[in-house]
């Protein structure tokens, strides 16, 4: 009893510092706190990596001969698995795409804003609707371009103009202009 | 957790005996779908969707359990693989069909259930935490569908992950990063094929998990019945077995036999042809749809075609698919109406029903493709959905003069409290 008594006394004065805060909860908050920590920081590799590869990262760049497009038509290549349309504009095309006011636009992007200088007929985009990623027609033979003779994507029904701007339907933005320099005049490098 | 006159487990025989003492799971069962469990006399056959929900999740994971056994989860070959079930596998093809037409029957099954509760208001207090974990039930069957959509990798699995994972991109900021994240890529690929199987194969046992709570949280306040009178005394009840059991064995012989119908004759009516075309990054089908059971939301997705505000129309559109399911989780509290069942509410029942049509009308357009009527009936139908729910439902509830109700279960099926019988009680178990 005496013995009890005492380890009870012992545990009030020695690990009380007068504020109520024990030396044990101390321990008991250090404790947990780095399994915490420790825990949090084992989530991230179970989170990262599901983030893309190294070897889809490494498939980031594509040259592309563009010598056989005559204007007026265009091609689809494929870069980071995706499609991409090149597409040799007509001069009347290039005027319909200056033509625009480009205040009126949803997305406001001139076409020189979106090709390379010199190379204004040269419209280079990804093939993929800004809206939930379908593939817009307008780039093949034959296909459907829509009411401003651009792309239009069967999907959801939204129609780009002649310089591949946003006009109608649900998509918000331009369709991407993705990074590329033209490395000859038949080559372009796209990544 | 069950009312006082239930059915005690008395095993007789020494072993059950020996293992009730040790571990009581035949009493748990007994207790839980077993005699043991009073349920109102008065039930219809709209309460056969529950039992036929959870054997329809039992038949997904025991035919998708053995179709993983020949599946091969890559890029290259998962077209392949699932043209070998189909071919080449003992019974393989039985198997396929009996599974992919397993998901539409199991969304047939519920999609009742949940209409049921609309109807009953199966909701209200105290059944709010059955109707909150049903919900979380009906969204992991969504993801979980649709990622078992995407592994034969044929055109349609392929764009339809691709438009699927694309709504993440209309969030602001981190929209992007968020769908290269899912994806683990820049379009569906080989890593999104995997970890889409991966998930298909562990989230049918979540939803498991979740039964198991929907099941826990129901047996508190007992099952909710078709006059929404709470059981007052023995004669509102009969046991679970062999009452239920027995009906809910004649409501699972009609699933049977809608369910073997589709296997057996018409095992590609609910699938699109686009799908038995391998993927093609290159080429989007003309007409890209998703599953039937997905149309009503995805109708609701396509019927915002303008910026609203300052929120640009794809997040608007996204906002209002995921919106139409997360309002059924403030349903208990958008229906302030004392009166459970909607036979005794004459204006809610007229609503209820121009819901479902509401309902019934999404679903075609969203079928549909995306040109005009569809895109207008679908934005009238859309903004009639949320009214619905948001401003027709509380205002009802507070101007309607519900019918009065009867005094007690047994009133209402024998017209006479006092003339009750009770059911024999069933023999122990051996």
């Amino acid at each position: 009893m005496a013995e009890q008594a005492s380890i009870a006394e012992a545990t009030m004065t020695g690990a009380n510092n007068g504020e109520g805060v024990r030396r044990r909860d101390f321990i008991n908050i250090a404790a947990v706190s780095f399994a915490g920590v420790g825990g949090l920081a084992a989530l991230y590799p179970l989170i990262s990596q599901m983030a893309p590869s190294a070897d889809v990262l490494a498939e980031s760049s594509t040259e592309i001969d563009i010598s056989a497009i005559a204007p007026g038509q265009a091609i689809k290549a494929v870069w980071r698995k995706q499609p991409v349309f090149i597409r040799n504009l007509t001069p009347e095309e290039i005027k319909a795409a200056d033509g625009v006011d480009v205040a009126s636009l949803r997305d406001p992007q001139t076409l020189e804003q979106r090709t390379t200088a010199g190379k204004t007929n040269w419209l280079i985009t990804m093939g993929v609707c800004t809206h939930l990623g379908c593939v817009p027609l307008g780039a093949g033979e034959g296909e459907v371009k829509g009411e401003f003779g651009g792309y239009f994507c069967p999907c959801h029904g939204s129609v780009y103009d002649t310089a591949a701007r946003i006009r109608k339907g649900p998509a918000p933005k331009n369709l991407e202009v993705p990074p590329h320099e033209f490395s000859s005049d038949t080559v372009v490098k796209i990544g | 957790m069950s009312f006082p006159w239930a059915n005690e487990y008395k095993p007789t025989n020494p072993l059950m005996q020996w293992v009730d003492e040790r571990l009581p799971l035949p009493r748990f069962v007994y207790n839980a779908v077993g005699a043991g469990y009073p349920v109102p006399r008065n039930l219809n056959y709209m309460w056969n969707f529950g039992v036929l929900a959870g054997f329809a999740l039992v038949l997904q994971i025991v035919t998708g359990v053995v179709l993983a056994m020949h599946y091969a989860a890559n890029d290259k070959v998962a077209f392949d693989s699932v043209e070998h079930i189909m071919r080449d596998v003992n019974w393989g093809w039985m198997l396929r069909y009996a599974h992919a037409n397993g998901a539409s029957m199991f969304f047939i099954v519920v999609y009742t259930h949940i209409f049921r509760g609309f109807f009953y208001s199966s909701y209200k207090a105290p059944r709010e935490m059955i109707w909150l974990l049903g919900v979380v039930i009906f969204l992991l069957m969504m993801a979980t569908a649709f990622m078992g959509y995407v592994l034969p990798w044929g055109q349609m699995s392929f764009w339809g992950a691709k438009v699927i994972t694309g709504l993440f991109s209309a969030i602001p900021l981190v929209g992007t990063p968020l769908q290269e994240w899912l994806l683990g890529g820049f379009a569906p690929d080989n890593a999104a094929l995997n970890r889409f199987f991966s998930l298909h194969f562990l989230l049918p046992f979540v939803i498991l998990g979740v039964i198991i709570l929907h099941v826990w949280a129901l047996h508190i306040p007992g099952s909710s019945n078709p006059t929404g009178v709470e059981v007052k005394q023995e004669s509102d009840t009969v046991p679970f077995h062999p009452y239920y059991t027995a009906k809910d064995g004649f409501g699972l012989g009609i699933f049977l036999l809608v369910y073997c119908a589709l296997v057996f004759f018409a095992p590609n009516l609910l699938g699109h042809p686009d799908n038995y075309i391998p993927a093609n990054p290159l080429s989007t089908p003309a007409h890209i749809v998703p599953e039937w059971y997905f149309w009503p939301f995805y109708a609701i997705l396509r019927a915002f075609t303008s910026d609203f505000l300052f929120i640009p129309a794809k997040l608007m559109g996204v906002l209002a698919m995921f919106s139409a399911i997360l309002v059924w989780f403030f349903l208990p509290w958008l229906d302030t109406s004392p009166v459970r069942s909607g036979h005794y509410r004459p204006l809610f029942r007229k609503f209820f029903y121009l819901l479902v049509v509401d309902v019934l009308v999404l679903g075609y357009c969203g079928g549909a493709p995306a040109e005009e009527p569809y895109v207008m009936i679908s934005q009238i139908a859309s903004m009639y959905y949320f009214l619905h729910f948001l401003v027709i439902l509380p205002v009802v509830s507070s101007i309607e003069t519900p019918a009065p109700l009867p005094f007690s279960i047994t009133e209402a099926v024998l017209g006479k409290d006092e003339h009750a019988t009770l059911a024999p009680a069933t023999p122990a178990v051996a």
